[in-house]
């Protein structure tokens, strides 16, 4: 086993180890927590480091080969994905540790633990199977985390739990089907199985499939369940939620849409999952300008950006199917390196969000809008990172958004598919709308007499909040290497 | 209709009831239910599909076995939040059963 090998697999184990050992000394958590997130972020840097070199790296866990193996295998939007949830995780963890009450029980160490060897788990699954069986993983820790905020979230977790076992149960169909049409759990195994007469079976699959893994991921119109799940969890679990557990069903899509053919049915769906795209993007910015609290005006920003990343099913679709050419691949690789850069600028924009409102609602007790007037004189430095984070996540450069809507935008026009270009500019504006509206708010002169009673928080939760922003905000600089890298492996023949 | 298509017509209409009902449905215990039944369309159907071979198809039965303890545990977690949710505001202490739902 090669060096690169041995990190794969501990991507998904030391996580996995580390959790038991947290569950077992729950007040010990951080201690566990710690030094796991940081061997995380070097673990993921060094895989990359390997992937940009040599390419995907695969394994086959203790030598079972396919269908009894569990296959392990590692592209450019895998290591992505992993190297943002392990900086997202270390930045959580270090926020984590400030307040008690934003991690709402000692058993919040262990659950995050079990979601992040989860997520990795999905990220680096070569069958469907273990994506499926990963996915409920990171569904049940996520539900079990999203439940620490007490009775008060209690319904808001039972009822994300519901809709995301159903949407497992619809992909787990779409597998099964996929399995009896090729014969094989293996994901590169199956795309080049797959038959011509096959076709009916692999379109009624993978749209069932997209129908449960949007219903997972909150895609207008089955998003009712995010904002009160994401903005009733306790401060230090929404921005995993929202950075890091929609990206694991956000992946599978991916997955999905960048390595199985695609034929001219499938390619109505993927126009259609576009549109709904377009639709979650006006919908979700609308309903966040309505919110009078802070933490729900952040889960609607989710609910909108969901739309923007499925903007990838229509651009990659025209590359898998019959006949495609070799504009279609390039269309499809500018599309795939976009959303991964602006899945990550998402990510630590979110992280930066969720956690300064964390730490006003520390300091105010509330997240109501009306109560946080002022804050930007008393807490600057939280109020800073939400505004820096809204700028990043808005798209304006050198955020690692801008730079992923520039790729998204390039491939619209270069496929010819100019009708979503409306959606990528006018997104930035609706998003610079519900933020302003909420630093405004902020920076509006404070109320008498409320001067005494906020205290600040731990200094390491408002610079975790800010470390966040900022790198969501300057990523785009100089990267663009690195966003090219992204792509490696991932589009269908590649495999 | 042959067995087989008889199979993943019932799976099919299980699945779609079940479904359906769950996201119709506000009570939630029926929600909890519709979801086994929308899960027991979906195995129905993957072993209908295992037995289109003989000897049946192992890997699908494998998969089958995993989603139904996958099923039970989700079910009984859900069981869990729902009493949460269902204690009267104020009457007894709220985590009780933290370390049930944790470990669920």
């Amino acid at each position: 086993m090669t060096l690169a090998q041995w990190l794969l697999g501990s991507v998904v184990f030391v996580p996995l180890a580390a959790a038991l050992v947290a569950a077992v000394a729950p007040h010990r958590g951080f201690v566990v927590a710690l030094p796991t997130a940081a061997a995380g972020c070097v673990a993921t840097v060094a895989l990359a480091v390997v992937v940009a070199r040599s390419g995907p790296v695969a394994m086959m866990l203790g030598g079972w080969t396919e269908p009894v193996g569990i296959g392990l295998r590692a592209d450019g939007m895998s290591v992505a994905f992993l190297a943002t949830a392990a900086v997202v995780g270390l930045l959580v963890t270090v926020y984590a540790s400030g307040w008690a009450d934003a991690r709402g029980g000692p058993f919040f160490w262990s659950l995050w633990l079990t979601m992040w060897a989860g997520l990795n788990a999905v990220f680096v699954a070569a069958d469907l199977f273990n994506t499926y069986v990963a996915l409920e993983l990171v569904t049940v820790s996520g539900v079990g985390a999203v439940a620490l905020g007490g009775a008060r979230a209690a319904g808001a977790a039972l009822r994300y739990l519901l809709l995301a076992v159903l949407g497992s149960l619809w992909f787990l169909l779409a597998v099964a089907l996929l399995y009896a049409a090729a014969g094989s759990l293996a994901l590169a195994q199956v795309s080049s199985r797959l038959a011509a007469e096959d076709g009916v079976t692999v379109a009624v699959a993978v749209t069932v499939a997209t129908l449960g893994l949007g219903l997972k991921s909150a895609l207008v119109p089955m998003h009712a369940w995010l904002p009160p799940a994401h903005a009733g969890a306790p401060s230090a679990v929404s921005p995993l939620m929202s950075a890091l557990v929609i990206k694991a069903s956000l992946f599978v899509l991916f997955r999905l849409w960048t390595t199985l053919p695609v034929d001219a049915a499938l390619l109505i769906v993927s126009q259609a999952v576009g549109l709904l795209g377009c639709v979650a993007v006006v919908w979700g910015s609308v309903a966040a300008l309505r919110q009078d609290k802070l933490k729900r005006v952040v889960a609607y920003s989710t609910v909108a950006q969901v739309g923007y990343f499925v903007l990838l099913v229509p651009l990659t679709a025209p590359a898998l199917a019959e006949g495609a050419g070799a504009e279609a691949r390039a269309v499809a690789t500018l599309a795939v390196q976009g959303t991964i850069a602006f899945v990550v600028g998402h990510a630590l924009a979110k992280t930066a969000m969720f956690t300064a409102a964390g730490c006003l609602l520390h300091s105010y007790g509330t997240d109501d809008l009306a109560a946080l007037r002022g804050a930007a004189s008393r807490h600057p430095v939280p109020v800073m990172a939400f505004g820096v984070a809204s700028v990043a996540l808005a798209g304006l450069p050198p955020a690692l958004a801008f730079a992923g809507k520039w790729q998204l935008m390039t491939a619209s026009l270069d496929g010819g598919q100019w009708w979503w270009l409306p959606v990528l500019v006018g997104g930035g504006l609706l998003t610079a709308a519900y933020s302003v509206r909420v630093l405004a708010v902020m920076f509006r002169a404070p109320d008498d007499g409320r001067a005494d009673d906020c205290p600040a928080g731990p200094a390491r939760m408002r610079w975790a909040a800010l470390t966040a922003a900022v790198a969501a905000a300057v990523l785009g600089i100089g990267t663009s290497a690195a966003i090219g890298l992204s792509s490696t492996g991932v589009l269908g023949a590649a495999l | 209709m042959t067995r087989l298509e008889w199979y993943l017509a019932l799976g099919a209409v299980l699945t779609v009831l079940g479904s359906t009902r769950m996201l119709l449905e506000r009570d939630a215990v029926r929600r909890v239910v519709a979801v086994n039944v929308a899960g027991s369309g979906v195995f129905v159907i993957m072993v209908a599909l295992a037995a289109r071979t003989d000897p049946p198809d192992p890997v699908l039965h494998a998969l089958v076995l995993t989603g139904i303890v996958i099923a039970v545990s989700v079910t009984g977690l859900a069981l869990v939040l729902l009493r949460r949710t269902q204690q009267p505001p104020g009457g007894g202490p709220a985590d009780d059963d933290a370390e049930t739902g944790d470990s669920a």
